[in-house]
């Protein structure tokens, strides 16, 4: 069995476990366990990965390819560079401590862990596959799971966010669906076969027209899952009902999908038409990126406030794979990374907080430092982390992109990134106004006097996020350097 | 005739069989034991199924009236794969309500003699062979919708079904004389010679497609649907909506693209704004259904609507597209009526609201309820992502961006209404929940066999290359 394919049987065979297991304690140890073999693959992965790259230069490496079906040219094609590598890893370790955050599941505990590692199975596939049908596939049995997640386990108005958030990503993968047979009759462009293959289909001159005709398809198809302005508001009415992990892989993992997607497929099949619309959706982007820091400024609900961060946090993803250039993508990708490990530790604590004191009104907590001081003392770090502290991961991401993004000498794009890096202050602004009434003060409930200590595995679930925030601040090089030398093809293939 | 040209018409002389058999047994099995003719007939209905897939060879009977090759073949295969299903999942429900009143071989007689109807409809080689076989497949369903009799409902869907349908054929028959007066043959290798775009056989055309689209219920031709499905019994309502619709779509593709190619001009347009209206007005509808079974009538004239994407483009993908995706239908929706059925059986409820709270009582029914739904929704890993995938691919090999667009808008709004039941089922907890009970094990194995199918045949892509192949006969 290939190193890569087992990151969609392991989950396979966890659910199986699943199937059978009975009861809380057998499926959140099932779970467990399937997950740490999947961090410990993702993990091994990455040496695996710098060993091959050391003696391979193909673009992608441990490919591997099986003819599925023929008459459309359909191949199980799978392959990691850099960037799918980190992904992988970010995935894995939001996976386990999801798993580790949901230790208490009391209802349907079987039912809510297979969901979750489906969701997962969608997750791993997307990013291994290098063939447009196989990549479809895994996006949407990445985004169905969702509904039953939030529908079932999650709270408020749980079941309308549940179907808003599913029919808005479905119908974005449904226009992305004509996007991907728009690129798949135009691959014969050059007189080859009609092809799925990501990389065959990128050495393929399509025509313009097409392209200016099928990128805004692909694109929106992608981004709205990432967050794109205006189809951003499925994402804070879903995270509010979610269940806290489901929160978790949501921000931390799924909406990666779409930054992942518009750059492999939009952008890298579709350069032409990318140069044609990328004044159009850099305006959306930094629309998303200034209005998601203004709304949770005004935003009192936890979960609102870290959701609306997302959306501006990953517009910024968005503006950035758009201003096409290495430095800039570089930072898209590591933004991709850090805000996957540092939201999905904000949501971490969020529930924490919630499940103790039950509400997440920030009016209503106050002092909570005192009273639970771990938690509280991480959000903090989380916090500094999420405004672009140096020495954490955001700071890294958010540098190479205003860098990248000033490189171009044109005004359009210098006044649309000195209004987004205005975001950075109005995050600040948010950020510090939770932690001031949140955290500092006096307790304002007596209820909140006695509250539960930090379990153990909610320290395991926490350490595990805030290791790779603390470690890509530290030592941002190595990964930088893995992604920027996965980034050359793309640079080549654009320009 | 010669035992070769016997061993071509072996589907139809093994059903024929059949039905003469029913017969006999109905006089000799004694008023106190004809629940047994429930399981004869299951037993020598497998049996039929199982046979069916034996190869057979290619060729014309009765100077190119009957005609068989392996599409037609394989088609016919899935039409009896199909009724099984249908008749293990209808089997409680005969036993408990309709032998009882002593025409439980009848139904059996007039079901079969429905599906025979059907395979001569799809073998035919001239007009009169496929009229008869269409007549032949519709008259015994009437009396099927109208089987309830104590049920005004009933009686009403089978008389609706009667008289529309009647009408439907007989405006198709006279599209098919205009046919044969500006052509002077009613074969169909004379006909792909001699017709030509004329005003004439371009109205014969039209004429005739409105008979089919009648019985594929396609817009505007769709009103009988929801109220027959409500009246009649559940197994006619999933046997209208499945084995009858197949047929019908199956026939009217061969018709279209290798009789009616020349008119290629007039029905491509016309199959355009009607595969549009079909998808919106079907998806519309179903929005606002409490009705399991009004529901799933709405839901599958939106399927037929899809069904034409690869209606449209005449070519040999579209043949094996099409095909493709009525195989995975007659499973996705054979479970979802199936379920309907159990759960109708067993406490008489039939609203989306009744089902609130299913999964707790009774998870596995719910399971297969959802495979179901997300068959028909389009969700992978299940089958029906694959079958409309494919369709929608065939549509865009053609450039039918525009179509594929709003296909796909309408994917969405169907996925909205699908979610509702799954919503009822998983979501919702009830106060007075459906309790859990266990079907007997007809019910099971039809249910069973639905669920391997929906979770298989997307997958498994040899059958998908094996369909094409055969897809090459008519084009």
């Amino acid at each position: 069995m290939d190193i890569l394919s087992l990151f969609i049987i392991v989950p396979i065979a966890t659910i199986l476990a699943l199937v059978f297991s009975k009861g809380l304690k057998q499926s959140r140890i099932v779970s467990m366990v399937g997950s740490i073999v999947q961090l410990g693959m993702a993990i091994n992965l990455i040496f695996a990965y710098f060993k091959e790259r050391a003696v391979n230069s193909d673009i992608m490496v441990f490919t591997k390819d099986l003819v599925w079906f023929k008459d459309f040219n359909i191949h199980y094609n799978i392959g990691v560079d850099g960037i799918s590598v980190a992904l992988l890893l970010l995935t894995s370790i939001v996976v386990l401590a999801g798993v580790f955050i949901s230790w208490k599941m009391n209802d349907l505990p079987k039912e809510f862990f297979v969901s979750l590692i489906v969701l997962s199975i969608g997750v791993y596939g997307f990013f291994i596959s290098l063939d447009l049908f196989t990549m479809f596939v895994f996006f949407e049995i990445a985004v169905i799971p969702m509904y039953l997640l939030i529908g079932i386990w999650g709270t408020g108005p749980k079941e309308h966010s549940a179907m808003k958030l599913t029919l808005m990503l479905m119908g974005a993968s449904a226009i992305l669906l004509v996007a991907i047979l728009g690129i798949y009759f135009n691959s014969d462009a050059d007189g080859g076969a009609l092809t799925f293959n990501i990389l065959e289909i990128a050495k393929v001159n399509i025509p313009i027209e097409a392209q200016k005709l099928f990128f805004p398809l692909a694109f929106i198809g992608f981004a709205v899952i990432g967050a794109l302005f205006p189809f951003h508001t499925w994402s804070p009415d879903g995270h509010a009902s979610a269940p806290t992990a489901v929160s978790m892989l949501h921000a931390g993992v799924l909406m990666k999908l779409g930054g992942y997607g518009v750059f492999r497929v939009a952008m890298y099949l579709l350069p032409e038409g990318a140069l044609h619309w990328s004044w159009f959706f850099i305006i959306l982007a930094a629309i998303g990126v200034i209005y998601g820091a203004f709304s949770a400024i005004k935003q009192t609900d936890l979960k609102y406030i870290n959701a609306y961060s997302s959306v501006s946090h990953l517009g910024l993803v968005l503006f950035a794979l758009l201003m096409l250039n290495k430095t800039a993508w570089n930072g898209a990708i590591l933004q991709s990374l850090s805000h996957g490990f540092m939201t999905a530790l904000f949501f971490a604590l969020i529930g924490m907080i919630y499940g103790r004191t039950h509400t997440r009104d920030v009016t209503k907590l106050g002092g909570l430092l005192k009273v639970i001081p771990f938690i509280s003392t991480i959000y903090v770090i989380a916090g500094l982390a999420s405004l672009g502290l140096p020495g954490f991961s955001g700071f890294v991401a958010e540098m190479n992109i205003f860098v990248g993004a000033f490189e171009h000498d044109n005004m359009f794009y210098r006044i649309a990134t000195i209004v987004s890096v205005s975001a950075i202050v109005v995050t600040a602004v948010y950020i510090l106004r939770v932690v001031g009434l949140m955290l500092m003060g006096p307790v304002k409930n007596e209820a909140f006097l006695t509250l539960e200590k930090v379990t153990w595995y909610e320290k395991t679930g926490i350490l595990l996020l805030l290791i790779p925030i603390v470690g890509m601040g530290v030592a941002p090089l190595w990964l930088s350097d893995m992604i920027l030398e996965s980034l050359e093809p793309f640079i080549q293939g654009m320009l | 005739m010669n035992l070769d040209s016997f061993l071509l018409m072996r589907h139809e002389l093994l059903l024929l069989a059949i039905i003469l058999l029913l017969i006999v047994a109905e006089i000799f099995i004694p008023p106190n034991k004809k629940q047994s003719i429930v399981h004869l007939a299951i037993f020598l209905f497998g049996v039929h199924t199982l046979i069916g897939f034996l190869p057979v060879d290619e060729n014309n009977l009765f100077g190119g009236m009957f005609r068989t090759n392996g599409l037609i073949h394989f088609f016919k295969n899935v039409l009896n794969v199909g009724v099984l299903i249908l008749l293990l999942q209808s089997a409680d429900w005969l036993q408990e309500k309709i032998v009882g009143q002593n025409k439980g071989t009848e139904f059996f007689i007039l079901l079969f003699s429905s599906l025979l109807g059907m395979y001569f409809m799809i073998s035919s080689g001239d007009f009169l062979m496929f009229y008869l076989g269409l007549e032949l497949s519709t008259l015994p369903v009437a009396a099927l919708a109208a089987y309830e009799t104590v049920n005004r409902k009933s009686s009403e869907a089978g008389i609706k079904l009667i008289l529309s349908s009647a009408l439907a054929s007989g405006v198709s028959l006279f599209g098919i004389s205009m046919l044969y007066a500006t052509s002077g043959s009613i074969y169909f290798a004379d006909i792909i010679q001699l017709v030509s775009a004329t005003n004439l056989t371009s109205l014969g055309a039209i004429l005739f497609f409105t008979g089919l689209a009648f019985k594929i219920s396609l817009v505007p031709f769709h009103f009988w649907t929801a109220d027959v499905y409500e009246g009649a019994p559940i197994s006619i309502a999933s046997y209208l909506s499945v084995i009858s619709k197949g047929a019908a779509v199956f026939i009217l593709m061969i018709l279209l693209f290798t009789v009616l190619k020349p008119l290629m001009q007039v029905w491509e347009n016309m199959i355009y704004v009607i595969a549009i209206a079909t998808m919106f007005i079907g998806n519309l509808f179903a929005l606002r259904q409490q009705n399991m079974k009004r529901f799933l009538a709405f839901s599958s004239i939106a399927q037929a609507g899809f069904i034409l994407l690869g209606l449209i483009v005449g070519t040999q993908l579209g043949t094996a597209t099409i095909v493709y995706f009525v195989l995975i239908y007659v499973f996705s929706n054979l479970a979802a009526f199936g379920v309907v059925q159990a759960i109708s059986l067993q406490t008489g409820k039939e609203d989306i609201n009744d089902y609130e709270g299913l999964y707790r009582t009774n998870p596995n029914l719910s399971l297969v309820m959802m495979l179901a739904l997300f068959s028909l929704a389009g969700i992978p890993p299940v089958a029906g992502f694959f079958g409309k995938f494919f369709l929608f691919t065939a549509a865009a090999s053609e450039g039918y961006y525009f179509l594929v667009f709003l296909a796909v808008v309408n994917v969405t709004i169907s996925l909205y209404y699908y979610l509702l039941v799954v919503r009822a089922m998983f979501l919702r907890k009830s106060e007075n929940p459906i309790p859990f009970f266990r079907s007997k094990v007809y019910m099971r194995l039809g249910l069973l066999i639905t669920v391997i199918g929906i979770l298989v045949l997307g997958i498994y892509s040899p059958l998908y290359d094996y369909i094409y192949e055969l897809s090459g006969i008519f084009n």
